[in-house]
């Protein structure tokens, strides 16, 4: 897995993944996302922080093609290196992406999850939508992810409503990784889990995304969650960026006022 | 000997045979006219006049003779006959303003203009029932104090709208105007082209029309009753005649070429307003052929539901999903479809017999211990084997 | 639509069933006004062009109910002509009742000869079964359809449907048939078993038994198929490439029986099984009574009556 990581940071370090330029979408004056801009390398885990209402959900959806911008560019570099204005493809395009270069790991898992089919093919579905025929080939590389993901392959046939939250969450990344994308999008992946499962969740998170050589944007609330994860920082709060910088940086020595006050708020233990 | 079945043909011309004397009944008693059916089951010939999309009492009356009064039969009797009508053109918008008033009633306002008419109503009927009616006894009923003339009654939500109280009638007709400009185009025609969605809410509109009347109250309860709650109030129902006008281009003018009886109803719902747009009323409207008031009450509050997308409430209910309601609001695709169980399936029972068979074979197989492909339900765990690649079943592989 | 074609007899009766001369009843020759066939014949030329693809049509109200055949009856309607000789069958048999309900029909509306051999026939139309007499170039199969999109059952939208077939996100179709192998061991469709058409679109055959599906494939035929209730038309043109989804190492399999016909003893047909006694006692016979018939007719197997 490591291979993939190494090949990755050879070309990687030519120019970033993802590049967005002065994006725009507004419910209302302080409501949305209002003029942001960043670029996200290979292999880099950028953290989206903020209160509720701050933005970050809003400038997710509009980075993963779920919401298109008021205005504003986001380019992707392909496999290929080819640059897609994410906006300008047309929605087929857009929807292969999220089926294989890229994943969507929703904060509740059944938003992320065919609840009603068994965790093998949840795991099988993208393989067989890009192609894949062979059955036991499926069953195999399902086997192998519920390894990977720590759940016991004896419930490959099992219905993810009899996992627990925190295998449903499992269940519900190994499905998006089984194409190997480059790019994951996170929305509070951990949000709802109970403190020990969140720990656990969040290993295994930091070991894949360096095996896998992975890139994610992460949207949370959690500092801590933030502080494992990320290797930058934005802080947003009314629809803007009010800084970003280093994850260590930013959280051991915020300049905004209002960063300071993000940080100051976290409770210790 | 089994001798194959045969004689399909016969068997349905004795079935028709059979129909045609249990339609007629008992002959010692006189058969029942066309004209009586349209005088005196003037609400079952309304009923089959709006569902069946064609305004004609006389053939409404007939199909439901032909149908033995069954609604949906007769429906479909109208319906079908209603395809083969060639088209000539489209009326002018009817103008139910100037409707002659039979009745008019608003449970907005306590009085108002032209008063509140309650015309030939069951409404506040006692539902006891009435004996004399079986002794075919003649009840001189009085007829309506004949110079009392019904005043103007001017449109109820005009009132309102004049105060900008409720949103313009043209308002959100479906099609995202951004500046919200009345529909200008003509409506589309649900019976010359498939629905497709997002529906305008003319193709709602027409669909609800048509829709079957039992299906629409049900789905009006349920928002009254908590499933899209859209807080109704009858603004003003009117009954009665109302002009339909043609205008062909080689008179350039309009002509009038018959009245009909219709029941319109118009709702006042739920408010709603923007950060730049003061609150005001929002509307729900229903229209149907004939008496039907109830169709046309039922009618407004599930147009009202199906505007939830473009008044940017939430969908949670069933009657405000578009595809549902409009999908499974015509008795003649429901009825259809449903009884079209009892034609032969016969073949593809006989493709799950055989699959099951097999199944349950090899179920026995396994649970007497012989080897046989793996199989998991998903209740519990399975055993650790690989799936077998089944070369132990006998199978037949038949390509053409 | 503003054409006033008044191709309708303003003087007929409204009751075309008891007249059983041809197109003495007030009616267009096979019901169907000139402007619907015309509508009709444009949207099965689309779906012609683009094999397997659903095409909206304004499908008419018929004498019989939805789904009953109305959408078949359709593109019958529309194609018919005065010198063709049609067939009508279902489940494989011309003397169901609805087969000759469906007969009569265009007897009556359109005074066209009908038949019931399949060699015979230049239009067939047919619900659930594929004749097992192989069809020439020149024949036209017309297939009632009652739930056209293959999709339907694992995503009721059409909104989201449509976008799956243009974007041919079929994956979904596949984790059913995943299932259906992980839970039962086997593929559990048995009828209206998905294929994929000229390598592109995945279409529903109608309800015929899978057992009928290699018969779509590299048909002389033109295979028209309609389903008048939900609107929309679909074809595949003759010669067309025709397969049904499967996985590489769980192969699309027919059905088979162990016994033989009863009559003809053919082992190679669809068998109906009849019950013959209320102890358990059964037969099986071809469900394709034209091709069991011809069998017969040809001495295939000696009757001890």
């Amino acid at each position: 897995m490591t291979n993939a990581a190494m090949a990755m940071t050879q070309e990687a370090l030519a120019e970033p993944l993802l590049k967005v330029k002065n994006l725009r979408k507004l419910y209302a004056p302080g409501k949305g996302v209002d003029g942001v801009d960043f670029e996200l390398w290979p292999g880099e885990v950028l953290g989206i922080v903020g209160e509720s209402g701050s933005g970050k959900t809003t400038l997710l959806q509009c980075l993963s093609g779920m919401l298109t911008p008021d205005s504003g560019q986001i380019e992707y570099t392909g496999k290929q290196g080819d640059k897609l204005d994410i906006y300008k493809i047309t929605e087929s395009q857009r929807r292969l992406l999220l089926r294989t270069d890229w994943g969507i790991v929703h904060q509740h898992p059944r938003d992320g999850l065919r609840m009603g089919v068994s965790a093998g093919a949840n795991i099988g579905e993208r393989l067989m939508a890009i192609g894949e025929r062979h059955y036991g080939n499926l069953r195999s590389t399902g086997e192998a992810w519920l390894r990977e993901m720590e759940i016991d392959t004896a419930r490959i046939d099992d219905l993810p409503r009899t996992f627990s939250g925190g295998m449903q969450q499992r269940l519900q990344i190994a499905r998006n990784l089984v194409t190997q994308p480059r790019l994951v999008f996170m929305d509070e992946p951990t949000g709802g889990l109970d403190v020990s499962v969140q720990a656990r969740l969040l290993d295994m998170l930091r070991n894949l995304v360096v095996d896998l050589g992975l890139s994610v944007v992460l949207v949370t609330h959690d500092l801590a969650v933030a502080r494992l994860l990320s290797h930058r920082l934005m802080v947003m709060r009314g629809g803007k960026v009010v800084e970003q910088g280093l994850t260590d940086q930013i959280l051991d020595d915020p300049q905004h006022p209002y960063s300071q006050l993000l940080v100051s708020s976290v409770l210790t233990p | 000997m089994y001798v194959a079945v045969k004689g399909g043909e016969k068997a349905i011309d004795q079935a028709h045979s059979w129909l045609d004397e249990t339609r007629r009944g008992d002959t010692s008693l006189p058969e029942l006219s066309v004209a009586q059916i349209r005088q005196q089951m003037g609400l079952a010939v309304d009923r089959v006049m709006a569902e069946g999309s064609l305004y004609d009492p006389e053939l409404a009356a007939l199909a439901l003779k032909q149908a033995s009064g069954d609604a949906i039969e007769a429906i479909f009797l109208l319906r079908a006959y209603r395809t083969t009508l060639p088209r000539f053109l489209a009326s002018v918008p009817m103008e139910t303003n100037t409707m002659a008033i039979q009745r008019r009633i608003s449970a907005a306002y306590k009085d108002l203009p032209g008063g509140q008419v309650l015309g030939p109503t069951y409404d506040y009927t006692h539902r006891l029932l009435d004996f004399t009616l079986l002794a075919n006894g003649e009840r001189g009923s009085a007829p309506p104090s004949g110079d009392e003339t019904v005043e103007d009654c001017p449109r109820v939500l005009d009132f309102l709208n004049s105060e900008g109280l409720i949103e313009s009638p043209l308002a959100n007709s479906g099609r995202t105007q951004s500046d919200g400009s009345a529909e200008s185009e003509t409506p589309a025609d649900l019976t010359r082209q498939p629905l497709d969605y997002p529906a305008g809410r003319d193709l709602r509109l027409q669909a609800l029309a048509r829709g079957d009347e039992g299906f629409l109250l049900a789905l009006a309860y349920s928002t009254q009753r908590g499933y899209g709650r859209n807080h109704p109030f009858a603004g003003e129902i009117r009954q009665g005649e109302v002009a339909v006008e043609i205008a062909p281009e080689e008179l350039g003018f309009p002509v009038i070429v018959g009245d009909i009886q219709v029941s319109e109803c118009d709702m006042i719902n739920q408010f709603i307003g923007t950060e730049t747009e003061a609150p005001r009323f929002t509307r729900g409207y229903g229209l149907a052929f004939g008496n039907s008031e109830r169709k046309a009450l039922a009618m407004a509050l599930v147009d009202r539901a199906l505007r939830a997308r473009e008044l940017g409430e939430d969908v949670v209910s069933p009657a405000q999903d578009e595809e549902f309601v409009l999908a499974h609001c015509d008795n003649l695709d429901s009825s259809g479809f449903v009884s079209h169980l009892k034609l032969p399936h016969y073949v593809d029972f006989q493709s799950e017999l055989v699959l099951l068979r097999r199944l349950r074979k090899e179920f026995e197989e396994r649970k007497s211990g012989r080897q046989g492909p793996k199989v998991n339900t998903t209740s519990k765990p399975g055993n650790q084997d690989e799936p077998s690649t089944d070369n132990e079943q006998r199978r037949e592989v038949k390509q053409a | 639509m503003t054409n006033a074609a008044l191709y309708h007899n303003p003087d007929s009766q409204n009751d075309g069933q008891n007249d059983s001369q041809s197109n003495s009843t007030g009616y267009n020759f096979a019901y169907l006004d000139e402007q619907t066939k015309r509508m009709i014949r444009r949207c099965l030329l689309k779906a012609v062009a683009v094999p397997g693809y659903q095409v909206p049509f304004g499908g008419r109200e018929m004498p019989l109910p939805y789904g009953w055949g109305t959408g078949g009856m359709q593109v019958t309607a529309t194609i018919i002509g005065q010198d063709d000789v049609l067939k009508v069958i279902d489940q494989g048999a011309d003397d169901t009742t609805n087969a000759v309900s469906i007969r009569r029909f265009f007897a009556r509306t359109a005074g066209v000869a009908t038949t019931e051999s399949t060699r015979e026939a230049s239009v067939i139309q047919t619900r659930h079964r594929i004749p097992e007499t192989p069809l020439s170039h020149g024949q036209i199969l017309v297939y009632q359809v009652p739930i056209p999109d293959p999709l339907r059952f694992i995503e009721p939208r059409e909104t989201e449907t449509r976008k799956m077939h243009a974007l041919q996100e079929y994956g979904v179709m596949h984790v059913k048939l995943y299932e259906d192998i992980a839970r039962f061991g086997h593929i559990a469709t048995t009828y209206a078993y998905p294929v994929k058409v000229n390598g592109h679109y995945v279409m529903d055959p109608s309800p015929i038994p899978k057992f009928d599906n290699p018969k779509m494939h590299g048909n002389p035929a033109l295979q028209l198929f309609g389903a008048g209730r939900e609107k929309r038309i679909y074809a595949i043109p003759p010669f067309t490439r025709v397969e049904s989804l499967d996985f590489e190492d769980h192969p699309f399999e027919i059905q088979g029986w162990d016994q033989t016909c009863e009559f003809c003893g053919s082992d190679h047909s669809f068998l109906d099984e009849v019950v013959t006694d209320d102890e358990g006692g059964r037969i099986f016979i071809c469900s394709d009574t034209d091709y069991c018939n011809q069998r017969f007719a040809n001495g295939a197997r000696q009757e001890a009556v």
